[in-house]
């Protein structure tokens, strides 16, 4: 069924089913608990439950997998988020002393909005996506991926769609969970280069020398702008955001520009131009000018929410929450492929559950393991649960999922090793 | 905290070697005693100087010539260690006063964050001005040593290095020394991207280790604060001290504006008139957002929300006119209840952990959370393209000589003083006799200018003599060519102010 069958009103049906038949929560558990190399980890992180009506209940926090899913299942969240790991359990931060009660750690996160590039986009606004804007989000985890792998030297970093109109970067390295306020912020300004709001026209300088970061983010934007902004957009095409363009080059350039648009209608010559006169103004002019590649950046250069990455505390949309607007499953989103990735075609929750109650061929074979494997209940669900994800088109995210999370169980295997060989010592 | 001193022998070796170095760490705490007399005047004389930093901090280009040339004064007038040569007197002066403020300044986040901020521009200034054999020795003798990286990586690196900062072009990279650290410990030169960064690994240039140095005193500060907050209460318990800090800690931003006196001197309908005269600009631009809009995001509602509650609106106002203005957009009623509401009452301290907002100061604008995509919060100086911000005083009425004596403080990063500017230009005041820092002063003191000060809500009754004069007087110093307009202009206020007496 395609997504449109998705209507709000049967969320209330719908959650319940997801929450005892598909939700992974086994690979969820095995995600935040990190292999219990830190003790309780998992027990002191919080997490926050958005319920029906807008009722939003904070500071949740449970002692193992099994608590987490009897209560999930009971309180059927619209939205989870998941917040910091405290000094103390969240749910009972009100019995501890005010100011003893501390976020300590948590991944460092990334919020890619597509609301934060309404100046730039003239096929959609606000909280509409399309696939020509969706490129958009393909660039910004290209850049950012590469620079907090090759710059920052982080591994395990899980993409996640957001359900609705933007992406979510969980870096989930330990040196990145136990950065300071100060780092994160740091390194978020790091990352960031769109400057100022909607008093600002220009939003991107770029200084001399241009800094090796900037270099290969340009590359990444190089690759997706002709086809992206020239043709999608077609920033060059129609008058008014055209002058918005123009608005970006010096005085001088600008005049001549205008004139040779009175000529040219062709938006990839026009944008030759551009680079023409870049070329031109960087022979001449004694200060380094850059403008062809400061308009690419300001149409096409990630904009992060540097709020949500700069806290400890902040709050984030849960991967595997359901986005109660649109019905779609935050999901994960496959890296070697992500040019690919298509958000209309993220299953809503509507979808698998309908797919649950499809007929499968296998059904019979799995009826009678069932019947002969009464002595272990416990394991039959588990397994039965397993197995009812795997029929549906959460088949694939959940795959993903797996496969990041064997990438970090790897490297705490090494952590814990190194743990045991300490204890032997002493 | 141990001012009492246990060993008194040990303490006369342990100055002299203390106090034999123009700059500290601060890792020891004094451990002499002191008079509460002297006590209370080292820890004046530092908060004045910590006052300065800031100020100084605001108005120029920090380690600029005139920065350097005024903190430098300052610190010779409250008689702080400077230059070479014997200052046992002043240095022992420099540490205890330190650790004095550092109880007095460990309480809350914000003072916390202040304090930090103010002692490591200083730390930095006084860093800069040593010579380099006192750099290496200071170094040297707080065991930071950070290894530099091999000939071979250098030339690997080469290219990616010679981008990467401002001041080491092709050729120098060779003569310099490159230290290889984790990014962790030099944040300020990855915020800044002034360094190349690779692998989580930072290679920075011998000319900004400052930079590793002054992070390395910032976690330590901020370490020993936290800890000096949870030995706190055994500080309070002596009642000679207790006033004391908390008086010292309450004089860090001046006047918070947080005190209720006019909680209601306001009505709803005054908004747009007292926008058009006695808002700064910020607030200005924000109340005109709202009004065009029926929106503003997260910061834009903060800034403005508690800069209106400073000025006196209750709660029970505040949600009114909030709620009038976004029902108008696309939010309704019962959204509007259900997201926005809650954050009205916690700005007013009704929800959540029940603090008491303040109102932005005017560094907490210009400094923290700038605004981006669909914000108009901020400093209109600060955060606005020049062209924008000339566009929108032209509009407002200032006059051609006034937004250029503006653009060119906003062109030096005086965006305060540019500010203190626009206020005397549309208040017609000249030389106004207060020093900007606070959006609520602003509005304090052009109400006062107004005549309004005493009472808001006869303000559209009242001529005052005061305006008449000072209007006046501004016209005198007006260039000849805009003074019929301007004339214009206040013979329409005058005639609009008597038809209304």
């Amino acid at each position: 069924m395609p997504s449109s069958a998705y209507d709000p009103a049967c969320l209330p049906d719908l959650l319940p089913l997801y929450y005892r038949r598909l939700f992974p929560f086994a690979q969820y558990y095995r995600w935040l608990n990190y292999g219990g190399v830190q003790k309780n980890y998992f027990q002191n992180r919080e997490f926050s439950f958005t319920l029906k009506d807008d009722i939003y209940v904070r500071y949740q926090s449970f002692s193992s997998q099994s608590e987490l899913e009897k209560e999930m299942q009971k309180m059927n969240p619209y939205k989870i988020d998941i917040g910091a790991v405290y000094s103390h359990r969240p749910n009972q931060h009100n019995t501890v002393k005010s100011g003893s009660f501390q976020a300590l750690e948590k991944e460092l996160v990334f919020d890619i909005d597509m609301t934060d590039y309404d100046d730039v986009r003239s096929c959609c606004s606000a909280a509409d996506i399309c696939s020509k804007c969706w490129t958009l989000m393909t660039i910004a985890i290209r850049i950012l991926d590469r620079a907090l792998r090759r710059d920052f030297g982080f591994h395990h970093l899980l993409w996640v769609y957001s359900g609705r109109r933007g992406v979510h970067c969980w870096v989930c390295d330990e040196a990145a969970r136990k950065l300071s306020a100060a780092a994160r912020s740091a390194v978020a300004e790091y990352l960031s280069l769109i400057k100022g709001g909607e008093e600002t026209v220009k939003k991107v300088m770029l200084t001399d020398p241009i800094h090796p970061f900037i270099r290969e983010s340009l590359e990444v934007v190089k690759h997706y702008f002709p086809q992206y902004a020239l043709q999608d957009q077609n920033i060059l095409g129609r008058k008014e955001s055209e002058e918005k363009v123009l608005a970006l080059v010096p005085e001088d350039v600008k005049k001549e520009l205008q004139e040779i648009f009175q000529e040219e209608r062709n938006p990839e010559r026009r944008w030759r131009h551009i680079e023409v006169q870049a070329k031109k103004k960087q022979q001449t002019a004694k200060k380094r000018q850059y403008f062809e590649k400061e308009i690419m950046l300001q149409y096409c250069y990630p904009r992060l929410d540097v709020n949500v990455s700069k806290g400890v505390n902040h709050l984030l949309k849960s991967p595997f929450s359901v986005h109660p607007k649109t019905g779609r499953i935050s999901v994960p989103i496959d890296l070697t492929d992500v040019d690919k990735f298509d958000p209309f075609a993220v299953p809503t929750i509507s979808l698998i559950c309908e797919e649950l109650d499809r007929p499968k061929a296998d059904e019979d074979e799995a009826k009678s393991e069932d019947t002969k494997g009464k002595e272990n209940e416990q394991d039959s669900t588990e397994k039965r649960k397993i197995r009812d994800y795997k029929r549906t088109s959460l088949a694939k995210y959940v795959k993903y999922f797996d496969q990041f999370l064997a990438g970090m169980a790897d490297s705490w295997k090494g952590k814990l090793l190194k743990q045991s060989d300490l204890q032997k010592e002493f | 905290m141990q001012f009492p001193s246990k060993k008194p022998k040990a303490v006369t070796d342990l100055k002299a070697e203390l106090y034999s170095q123009p700059l500290q760490f601060y890792g020891q705490p004094p451990l002499e005693n002191i008079s509460l007399s002297e006590f209370e005047s080292f820890a004046v004389d530092r908060l004045k100087l910590l006052k300065t930093v800031e100020n100084l901090g605001v108005s120029y280009v920090k380690l600029s010539d005139d920065y350097k040339k005024k903190l430098d004064n300052e610190i010779k007038t409250q008689n702080f260690p400077h230059g070479a040569g014997e200052q046992t007197e002043k240095r022992r002066k420099d540490h205890i006063s330190h650790f004095i403020l550092r109880l007095a300044y460990c309480q809350t986040e914000d003072l916390r964050r202040w304090f930090i901020q103010q002692e490591v521009d200083l730390f930095k200034y006084r860093f800069k001005e040593l010579e380099c054999g006192e750099k290496l020795k200071f170094l040297h003798k707080n065991n930071l040593q950070y290894n530099t990286i091999s000939a071979e990586e250098k030339d690997n690196l080469r290219e990616k290095l010679a981008t990467s900062s401002y001041t080491a072009s092709g050729v120098k990279v060779e003569e310099q020394d490159f230290y290889k650290v984790p990014f962790q410990d030099a944040l300020d030169l990855v915020r800044t991207r002034k360094v190349y960064l690779e692998e989580g690994y930072v290679y920075i240039p011998h000319n900004e280790i400052v930079t590793i140095v002054l992070n390395d005193f910032r976690t330590r500060l901020s370490k020993a604060l936290a800890l000096t907050a949870r030995s706190l209460p055994a500080v309070h318990s002596d009642e000679r001290l207790q006033p004391l800090l908390t008086h010292l800690s309450h004089s860090y931003l001046g006047q918070d504006y947080s005190v209720q006196k006019n909680v209601g001197k306001i009505s709803l309908e005054q908004i747009d008139s007292l926008a058009g005269k006695s808002f700064p600009l910020c607030m200005r631009q924000l109340h005109q957002t709202l009004r065009d809009q029926h929106h503003l995001r997260h910061g834009g509602r903060m800034q403005y929300g508690l800069f209106l509650k400073g000025i006196g609106l209750s709660l029970e106002q505040a949600l009114q006119f909030w709620r009038m203005e976004f029902i108008r957009g696309k939010v309704d009623a019962d959204k509007f209840d259900k997201a926005y509401a809650y954050s009205i009452r916690h700005m007013f301290g009704k929800e959540g952990k029940r603090a008491d907002y303040t109102p932005y100061s005017c560094m907490k604008v210009i400094l923290s959370n700038p605004p981006s995509q669909g914000d108009y919060h901020g400093c209109p100086f600060r955060h606005s393209d020049p062209e924008l911000l000339k566009q929108k005083l032209q509009s407002y009425k200032v006059s051609p000589s006034g937004v250029s004596q503006i653009l060119e403080l906003v062109k030096g990063m005086h965006y305060q003083l540019a500010c203190q500017k626009y206020f005397e230009l549309t208040h017609n005041v000249e030389d106004t006799a207060f020093s900007l820092s606070h959006p609520n002063q602003y509005f304090t003191e052009s109400q006062k200018v107004l005549g309004g000060g005493k009472d808001v809500k006869r303000e559209t009754d009242t001529l005052q003599r005061p305006q008449e004069n000072s209007a006046a007087r501004g016209l005198t110093r007006e260039p000849a060519g805009d003074e019929s307009q301007h004339l214009a202009e206040i013979t329409k206020n005058l005639e609009t102010d008597f038809q209304d007496a």
